[in-house]
């Protein structure tokens, strides 16, 4: 029966699906195509910047595949792996482990903290059900107020801060900006290539793919499977004998550890961490990105990665400049890539919330034509 | 053996009384008083503290009330409560822009600010009828572009008042506006009660109560009840013959309203306008103070409106100064953030109260 639908759809119809289907991805190809001859950037320049911007941010991205695959939802709580980052960053920072050493004692030291916190974070989830991303997203907030008590107030008289230059002069806590000089971009310069005047970031790609076929490896796996299992139905999987608490506290404990790397590799490019203000706006802009490349809150591809990344990028480059060029005011630019990234989450959410009415409001006709039928063949 | 059972049930009693109240709530309240009997051995003054607590009440009330009638309708928490923020920002704004002053600019404002606070709220009411099961989420986001859309928008909009744009370029409007010489104080000098360094603003608390009484009145009256019957079970609702969209929707609009005043009650007792990012974050204190007195995703009162706003309120005043001058240490806002969304996580885990 779907397959006949399927065939007898015409031409016209499908095009109007394709897109519907890909609404925001457009929007933004629109968006980009108006403001980048404003913007009156060179394409050089503008190569550069999307290739480090993507070096930068795909990897943050990627960690909120696994979420998705378990039906969890768009994870904000991506945020406490970045914060688990921070702190092995800041370790290295003061133990003056400098270069690509540094970068993976922060991850090892990462790891331990995105565990615990990933633990919390999917107990919780799985005390609400139905409502994880709510509740994700208020517990990103909760865990900053926890992260800002151990860096602001333990960081210093608890865990043992060598090195002045990282405190405040009140003798604890730790400074509003963490410099990583000499960590600075040591992962993208690893191996030089420059290809038309853009610098790459070949060994940051490199760990990018070697996480991407992660994934697409992991998608194969026992464990993958069940997750996908879990994230089409709760209760079918749990009949099948799939530990659906378990599975999903896995998967938000390996998103929150693979954020935290995703997060070393951000501020490595970077070269400073804001202490207290670097995490807190990456869980958003990770999402919109996301949502951009065409993904919806329940099915992601690696491909929606960087369609979205670059897109993303490409818009936040130009509209401030462009916006400039057309009302006079920088400020407008930079208002508007911040109201559209707020925007797409908000359709987004909008079309997925729909669309599950939808098909919920379609299950309850066919259920009450079955009973109906079934009432007639009791009547005859 | 009979002694130890009944101990057992006591015991049970016990557990169930603190299960009704809610641990996390028992433990806030505890604090605070714990806050109260610390501050005068402390050495800070106990009456400045008692009527910083009230003022910071009599400020935030309103915008607290505003959660309740979509709770009531089953809409969930308000999240999107700067969209009605925003609403009663142009009230406020375009109140001085064409030249009230005094005490008549606050009522200007209030009256300015309802047909936005209306349209938005139909607005926003049909999407979130359109996402029923999913309001809280999209309810958040809904605030969040409002209020960066209004940011450009406040940048934009043709306003002249010299008192409000910036000095040299002559438009845009600034962050902050003093409402000197507008409704500052309006309400809280309406007899003001002043005794040593205890002072009460009665004009303000008189103006919540007032609305706080319409609120409850509409919520006995026929069309009330039908919107409580649709949050408590939609079914049973629809049964009866009750337009659920509609009310829904009503409800919407009304928190919506109350939000555009519980701002402007906010900004007479601060004293400024504060516009562009402010209206972010105002969601979530909101939110939490009305969870801490005892409301939940889908049930709140008035009455968990007045505690919830005077427990919230009074840890914000008190923390700081009790804090500091015990151990010279100011941990408040790291304290503010803990306890506000935790008892948001709290409330949205809690079994019982899962969406249906």
């Amino acid at each position: 029966m779907m397959n006949k639908t399927d065939s007898n759809k015409s031409t016209v119809q499908k095009i109007g699906g394709f897109l519907g289907a890909n609404t925001v991805p457009i929007m933004f190809i629109l968006i980009c195509a108006v403001c980048i001859p404003l913007s009156g950037f060179s394409p050089s320049y503008l190569l550069n910047e999307i290739v480090t911007r993507m070096g930068r941010n795909t990897f943050l991205i990627l960690c909120l595949l696994i979420p998705i695959m378990a039906g969890m939802g768009l994870n904000f709580g991506m945020t406490l792996g970045a914060m688990a980052g921070e702190i092995g960053l800041i370790l290295t920072a003061d133990w003056q482990i400098v270069g690509i050493p540094g970068m993976v004692l922060a991850m090892i030291l990462s790891i331990p903290i995105s565990i615990l916190l990933g633990l919390i974070c999917g107990k919780i989830l799985n005390m609400a059900k139905g409502r994880e991303m709510v509740t994700s997203y208020i517990i990103s907030y909760f865990i900053n107020g926890v992260y800002q008590f151990v860096v602001l107030y333990l960081m210093g008289p608890v865990i043992p801060i060598k090195h002045s230059s990282l405190k405040l002069p009140r003798g604890y806590g730790i400074r509003n900006t963490v410099s990583l000089l000499d960590m600075r971009q040591k992962l993208d310069d690893l191996i030089p290539l420059t290809v038309f005047g853009a610098k790459i970031p070949v060994a940051t790609f490199l760990l990018i793919a070697v996480l991407c076929l992660f994934i697409v490896w992991f998608r194969k796996t026992k464990l993958g499977q069940d997750m996908r299992a879990v994230g089409q139905d709760m209760e079918v999987s749990k009949d099948a004998g799939i530990n659906v608490e378990r599975t999903r506290i896995i998967s938000i404990i390996m998103s929150t550890v693979l954020a935290g790397f995703g997060m070393v590799i951000y501020l490595q490019n970077m070269g400073n961490i804001a202490t207290y203000s670097s995490h807190s706006q990456i869980g958003m802009f990770c999402i919109a990105a996301l949502l951009v490349g065409g993904a919806s809150v329940d099915r992601a591809s690696i491909g929606n990665v960087f369609l979205g990344v670059t897109l993303f990028h490409l818009m936040f480059i130009v509209a401030p400049s462009a916006g400039a060029k057309l009302t006079g005011d920088s400020m407008i630019g930079e208002y508007f890539r911040v109201f559209v990234s707020y925007a797409v989450i908000t359709i987004a959410l909008v079309m997925y919330e729909t669309k599950k009415r939808r098909a919920k409001s379609r299950m309850a006709e066919q259920l009450r034509l079955d009973q109906l039928k079934e009432s007639e063949v009791a009547e005859q | 053996m009979n002694e130890n059972a009944e101990k057992q049930s006591f015991m049970d009693r016990c557990r169930e009384a603190v299960a009704d109240f809610g641990l996390p709530r028992l433990i806030i309240a505890g604090f605070l008083l714990l806050l109260f009997i610390l501050s005068p051995l402390v050495g800070a003054d106990l009456p400045t503290q008692i009527s910083n607590t009230i003022n910071r009440f009599s400020w935030n009330a309103i915008l607290v009330l505003a959660m309740v009638p979509m709770v009531h309708s089953g809409c969930g928490l308000n999240f999107g409560l700067p969209l009605g923020i925003i609403s009663g920002l142009l009230g406020a704004t375009l109140s001085v822009e064409l030249g009230f002053t005094g005490g008549l600019s606050f009522f200007a404002a209030i009256v300015i600010s309802t047909p936005f606070a209306i349209i938005l709220g139909l607005f926003y009411g049909w999407l979130l009828n359109k996402i029923k099961g999913g309001e809280m989420m999209i309810a958040t986001y809904v605030g969040f572009s409002s209020v960066s859309f209004m940011c450009m928008m406040w940048l934009l909009l043709p306003y002249h008042s010299p008192n409000m744009v910036w000095g040299l370029a002559g438009k845009g409007l600034r962050t902050t506006i003093s409402l000197e010489g507008y409704y500052d104080k309006v309400l809280a000098n309406f007899l003001q009660i002043n005794i040593g360094n205890l002072s009460i603003p009665t004009g303000t608390i008189l103006f919540f109560i007032l609305i706080a009484l319409g609120i409850w009145a509409f919520l006995h009256t026929k069309t009330g009840t039908a919107m409580t019957a649709v949050g408590s079970n939609p079914v049973f609702a629809r049964a009866a013959g009750v337009n659920i969209d509609k009310m829904r929707m009503l409800s919407v609009v009304m928190s919506t309203w109350l939000a555009a005043v519980g701002i402007l009650v906010y900004e007479q007792g601060f004293g400024f306008i504060q516009l562009y990012m402010a209206p972010f974050y105002m969601a979530l204190p909101a939110v939490s103070a009305i969870l801490i007195g005892g409301a939940s995703v889908n049930k709140a009162s008035i009455a968990n409106v007045i505690i919830g706003t005077f427990l919230f309120q009074g840890i914000v005043t008190m923390t700081p100064t009790v804090m500091n001058n015990m151990i010279h240490m100011d941990m408040s806002e790291v304290i503010r953030i803990i306890v506000s969304n935790g008892m948001i996580l709290y409330a949205l885990t809690r079994k019982t109260e899962r969406a249906k």
